[in-house]
Protein backbone atom coordinates (compact mmCIF):
# COMPACT_ATOMS: atom_id res chain seq x y z
CA UNK A 1 0.00 0.00 0.00
CA UNK A 2 1.27 3.58 -0.86
CA UNK A 3 2.36 5.51 2.04
CA UNK A 4 2.25 9.19 2.63
CA UNK A 5 5.99 10.54 3.75
CA UNK A 6 6.63 13.49 5.48
CA UNK A 7 9.11 16.37 3.92
CA UNK A 8 9.85 18.93 6.20
CA UNK A 9 11.67 20.78 3.83
CA UNK A 10 9.04 21.50 2.00
CA UNK A 11 6.16 22.12 4.69
CA UNK A 12 6.55 26.14 4.41
CA UNK A 13 6.43 26.17 0.50
CA UNK A 14 3.03 23.98 0.04
CA UNK A 15 1.49 24.31 3.74
CA UNK A 16 2.08 27.39 5.13
CA UNK A 17 -0.84 29.41 3.26
CA UNK A 18 -3.03 26.83 3.97
CA UNK A 19 -2.05 26.45 7.33
CA UNK A 20 -2.35 30.32 7.87
CA UNK A 21 -5.54 31.11 6.68
CA UNK A 22 -7.43 28.12 8.51
CA UNK A 23 -5.85 29.65 11.59
CA UNK A 24 -6.43 33.22 10.92
CA UNK A 25 -9.91 32.45 10.72
CA UNK A 26 -9.61 31.46 14.26
CA UNK A 27 -7.34 33.71 15.55
CA UNK A 28 -8.00 36.75 13.66
CA UNK A 29 -4.26 37.79 14.16
CA UNK A 30 -1.69 37.46 12.00
CA UNK A 31 1.40 37.51 14.47
CA UNK A 32 -0.39 34.99 16.83
CA UNK A 33 -1.44 33.14 13.47
CA UNK A 34 2.49 32.65 12.33
CA UNK A 35 3.41 31.86 15.95
CA UNK A 36 0.87 29.33 16.07
CA UNK A 37 2.09 27.35 12.89
CA UNK A 38 5.94 28.09 13.63
CA UNK A 39 4.79 25.66 16.57
CA UNK A 40 2.86 23.25 14.75
CA UNK A 41 6.17 22.68 12.40
CA UNK A 42 8.21 21.91 15.39
CA UNK A 43 5.54 19.72 17.09
CA UNK A 44 5.30 18.13 14.07
CA UNK A 45 9.66 17.44 13.58
CA UNK A 46 9.25 16.00 17.02
CA UNK A 47 6.83 13.88 16.36
CA UNK A 48 7.78 12.82 12.81
CA UNK A 49 8.42 9.46 14.16
CA UNK A 50 4.76 8.75 15.45
CA UNK A 51 3.57 9.65 11.74
CA UNK A 52 2.18 6.80 9.97
CA UNK A 53 1.38 7.38 6.67
CA UNK A 54 -2.45 6.92 6.50
CA UNK A 55 -3.54 10.40 6.57
CA UNK A 56 -1.84 13.07 3.67
CA UNK A 57 0.64 15.30 5.58
CA UNK A 58 -1.44 18.43 4.77
CA UNK A 59 -4.27 16.61 6.81
CA UNK A 60 -1.35 15.56 9.73
CA UNK A 61 -0.50 19.04 10.59
CA UNK A 62 -3.21 20.12 10.51
CA UNK A 63 -4.42 18.11 13.42
CA UNK A 64 -1.40 19.47 15.28
CA UNK A 65 -2.14 22.89 14.42
CA UNK A 66 -5.92 22.27 15.82
CA UNK A 67 -4.54 21.00 19.17
CA UNK A 68 -2.30 24.50 19.26
CA UNK A 69 -5.68 26.57 18.42
CA UNK A 70 -7.41 24.45 21.47
CA UNK A 71 -4.58 25.72 23.30
CA UNK A 72 -4.19 29.23 22.26
CA UNK A 73 -7.77 29.69 23.47
CA UNK A 74 -7.96 28.12 26.62
CA UNK A 75 -4.97 30.95 27.68
CA UNK A 76 -7.22 33.40 26.31
CA UNK A 77 -10.11 32.57 28.01
CA UNK A 78 -8.42 32.36 31.77
CA UNK A 79 -7.34 35.87 30.55
CA UNK A 80 -10.75 36.75 29.57
CA UNK A 81 -12.41 35.48 33.41
CA UNK A 82 -10.10 37.82 34.55
CA UNK A 83 -11.15 41.01 32.52
CA UNK A 84 -14.79 39.91 33.16
CA UNK A 85 -14.28 40.52 36.75
CA UNK A 86 -13.17 43.76 36.53
CA UNK A 87 -15.64 45.16 33.84
CA UNK A 88 -18.71 43.94 35.96
CA UNK A 89 -17.09 45.57 39.15
CA UNK A 90 -16.02 48.86 37.34
CA UNK A 91 -19.79 49.93 35.98
CA UNK A 92 -22.45 48.24 38.15
CA UNK A 93 -25.42 50.10 36.08
CA UNK A 94 -24.50 48.80 33.03
CA UNK A 95 -23.95 45.40 34.36
CA UNK A 96 -27.30 43.45 32.88
CA UNK A 97 -26.55 45.08 29.34
CA UNK A 98 -22.90 43.89 29.02
CA UNK A 99 -24.28 40.15 30.42
CA UNK A 100 -26.65 40.55 27.21
CA UNK A 101 -24.26 41.66 24.98
CA UNK A 102 -22.04 38.82 26.41
CA UNK A 103 -24.70 36.19 25.08
CA UNK A 104 -25.43 37.50 21.42
CA UNK A 105 -22.72 36.63 19.95
CA UNK A 106 -21.21 39.11 17.03
CA UNK A 107 -19.62 36.48 15.19
CA UNK A 108 -23.01 34.45 14.31
CA UNK A 109 -24.47 36.93 11.96
CA UNK A 110 -21.11 35.87 9.77
CA UNK A 111 -20.83 32.46 10.56
CA UNK A 112 -22.58 30.87 7.43
CA UNK A 113 -19.90 33.66 5.08
CA UNK A 114 -17.22 32.54 6.92
CA UNK A 115 -18.12 28.74 6.39
CA UNK A 116 -18.71 29.53 2.53
CA UNK A 117 -15.44 31.11 2.74
CA UNK A 118 -13.57 28.48 4.65
CA UNK A 119 -15.21 26.16 1.60
CA UNK A 120 -14.21 28.09 -0.67
CA UNK A 121 -10.30 28.50 0.43
CA UNK A 122 -10.07 24.79 1.32
CA UNK A 123 -10.89 24.20 -2.56
CA UNK A 124 -8.67 26.77 -3.88
CA UNK A 125 -5.86 25.61 -1.74
CA UNK A 126 -6.63 22.29 -3.34
CA UNK A 127 -6.85 23.73 -6.81
CA UNK A 128 -3.32 25.21 -5.84
CA UNK A 129 -2.20 21.74 -5.24
CA UNK A 130 -2.42 20.86 -9.12
CA UNK A 131 0.31 23.87 -9.32
CA UNK A 132 4.11 23.48 -9.14
CA UNK A 133 5.31 24.75 -5.74
CA UNK A 134 6.99 28.01 -8.02
CA UNK A 135 4.13 28.64 -10.13
CA UNK A 136 2.18 28.05 -7.13
CA UNK A 137 3.98 31.03 -5.16
CA UNK A 138 4.16 33.31 -8.24
CA UNK A 139 0.31 33.21 -8.92
CA UNK A 140 -0.68 33.61 -5.30
CA UNK A 141 2.03 36.99 -4.92
CA UNK A 142 0.15 38.04 -8.31
CA UNK A 143 -3.61 37.32 -7.29
CA UNK A 144 -3.42 37.70 -4.18
CA UNK A 145 -0.97 40.04 -2.32
CA UNK A 146 -1.04 42.04 -5.46
CA UNK A 147 2.60 42.75 -5.62
CA UNK A 148 3.72 44.24 -9.53
CA UNK A 149 4.84 42.41 -12.14
CA UNK A 150 8.37 43.73 -11.42
CA UNK A 151 9.02 42.92 -8.13
CA UNK A 152 7.78 39.53 -8.63
CA UNK A 153 10.10 38.74 -11.64
CA UNK A 154 13.08 40.61 -9.57
CA UNK A 155 12.11 38.04 -7.09
CA UNK A 156 12.28 34.89 -8.92
CA UNK A 157 14.62 36.09 -11.55
CA UNK A 158 12.36 35.69 -15.00
CA UNK A 159 11.03 37.97 -17.34
CA UNK A 160 7.36 39.74 -17.59
CA UNK A 161 6.90 37.42 -20.49
CA UNK A 162 7.82 33.84 -18.51
CA UNK A 163 5.62 35.67 -15.57
CA UNK A 164 2.76 35.70 -17.92
CA UNK A 165 2.71 32.55 -19.28
CA UNK A 166 2.98 30.87 -15.38
CA UNK A 167 0.09 33.06 -14.95
CA UNK A 168 -1.77 32.08 -17.53
CA UNK A 169 -1.57 28.07 -17.10
CA UNK A 170 -2.25 28.81 -13.28
CA UNK A 171 -5.36 30.47 -13.89
CA UNK A 172 -6.49 27.78 -16.61
CA UNK A 173 -5.71 24.98 -13.76
CA UNK A 174 -7.44 27.29 -11.27
CA UNK A 175 -10.28 27.72 -13.70
CA UNK A 176 -10.79 24.02 -14.71
CA UNK A 177 -10.15 22.90 -11.39
CA UNK A 178 -13.20 25.19 -9.37
CA UNK A 179 -15.30 25.39 -12.46
CA UNK A 180 -17.69 22.42 -11.32
CA UNK A 181 -19.02 23.50 -7.66
CA UNK A 182 -17.57 27.36 -7.33
CA UNK A 183 -18.17 29.01 -10.48
CA UNK B 1 -4.56 39.19 -32.82
CA UNK B 2 -3.69 35.76 -32.28
CA UNK B 3 -5.93 33.11 -29.55
CA UNK B 4 -2.74 32.99 -28.01
CA UNK B 5 -2.75 36.60 -27.39
CA UNK B 6 -5.64 37.39 -26.49
CA UNK B 7 -5.70 35.25 -23.87
CA UNK B 8 -2.59 36.90 -22.09
CA UNK B 9 -4.03 40.04 -22.67
CA UNK B 10 -7.67 38.87 -20.86
CA UNK B 11 -4.92 37.91 -18.24
CA UNK B 12 -3.35 40.92 -18.24
CA UNK B 13 -6.51 43.05 -17.47
CA UNK B 14 -7.38 40.96 -14.41
CA UNK B 15 -4.50 42.38 -12.72
CA UNK B 16 -5.30 45.78 -14.45
CA UNK B 17 -1.75 45.87 -16.77
CA UNK B 18 -3.77 45.50 -20.26
CA UNK B 19 -3.05 48.73 -21.85
CA UNK B 20 -5.84 50.55 -24.50
CA UNK B 21 -5.29 49.64 -27.58
CA UNK B 22 -4.47 45.75 -25.90
CA UNK B 23 -7.95 46.02 -24.59
CA UNK B 24 -9.48 47.29 -27.61
CA UNK B 25 -7.95 44.29 -30.06
CA UNK B 26 -8.98 42.26 -27.38
CA UNK B 27 -12.61 43.42 -27.50
CA UNK B 28 -12.27 42.89 -31.93
CA UNK B 29 -10.89 39.66 -31.23
CA UNK B 30 -13.61 38.40 -28.56
CA UNK B 31 -16.64 39.80 -31.45
CA UNK B 32 -15.52 36.60 -34.00
CA UNK B 33 -13.74 34.26 -31.32
CA UNK B 34 -16.55 32.45 -29.31
CA UNK B 35 -13.75 29.90 -27.35
CA UNK B 36 -11.64 33.24 -26.45
CA UNK B 37 -14.87 34.93 -25.27
CA UNK B 38 -15.47 31.85 -23.19
CA UNK B 39 -12.22 32.04 -21.35
CA UNK B 40 -12.76 36.15 -20.87
CA UNK B 41 -15.79 34.72 -18.59
CA UNK B 42 -14.41 32.17 -16.94
CA UNK B 43 -11.00 34.64 -15.77
CA UNK B 44 -13.10 37.53 -14.47
CA UNK B 45 -15.25 34.50 -12.72
CA UNK B 46 -12.16 33.45 -11.20
CA UNK B 47 -11.03 36.47 -9.79
CA UNK B 48 -14.22 37.10 -8.46
CA UNK B 49 -13.83 34.05 -6.66
CA UNK B 50 -11.01 34.72 -5.46
CA UNK B 51 -11.62 38.25 -4.31
CA UNK B 52 -14.78 36.60 -2.38
CA UNK B 53 -12.69 34.06 -0.67
CA UNK B 54 -10.50 36.70 1.05
CA UNK B 55 -7.82 34.26 0.81
CA UNK B 56 -4.74 35.52 2.81
CA UNK B 57 -0.99 34.70 2.60
CA UNK B 58 2.09 34.19 4.44
CA UNK B 59 4.31 36.88 4.22
CA UNK B 60 7.82 36.07 2.35
CA UNK B 61 10.06 36.97 5.28
CA UNK B 62 7.63 35.07 8.02
CA UNK B 63 7.70 32.29 5.40
CA UNK B 64 11.49 32.34 5.56
CA UNK B 65 11.93 32.79 9.14
CA UNK B 66 9.57 29.65 9.05
CA UNK B 67 12.18 27.76 7.08
CA UNK B 68 14.81 28.59 9.07
CA UNK B 69 13.50 27.73 12.11
CA UNK B 70 12.49 23.93 10.52
CA UNK B 71 16.42 23.48 9.06
CA UNK B 72 17.62 24.57 12.65
CA UNK B 73 15.31 21.97 13.95
CA UNK B 74 16.92 19.34 11.62
CA UNK B 75 20.32 19.92 11.93
CA UNK B 76 20.40 19.56 15.43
Amino acid sequence: MFKNQLKPNLWVDKYSDYLFNFTIIKVNDSEIAKDLISETFLAGLKSKDNFKGEASERTWLTSILKRKIIDHYRKINSNKVKAEVRITYSDEESEGDWLEEQLSDPYDKNAEDLILNTELGTAIHNCLDNLNEKHALIFKMKTIDNFDTETICKEFDISPSNLWVIIHRARKTMIDCLNENWF
Amino acid sequence: MKCEDAGQVCDKSQYKEASFWEKLKLNVHLLYCSPCREYKQKNVKLSIVLKRSKLKTMSLGDKKDLKKQIHQEIDK
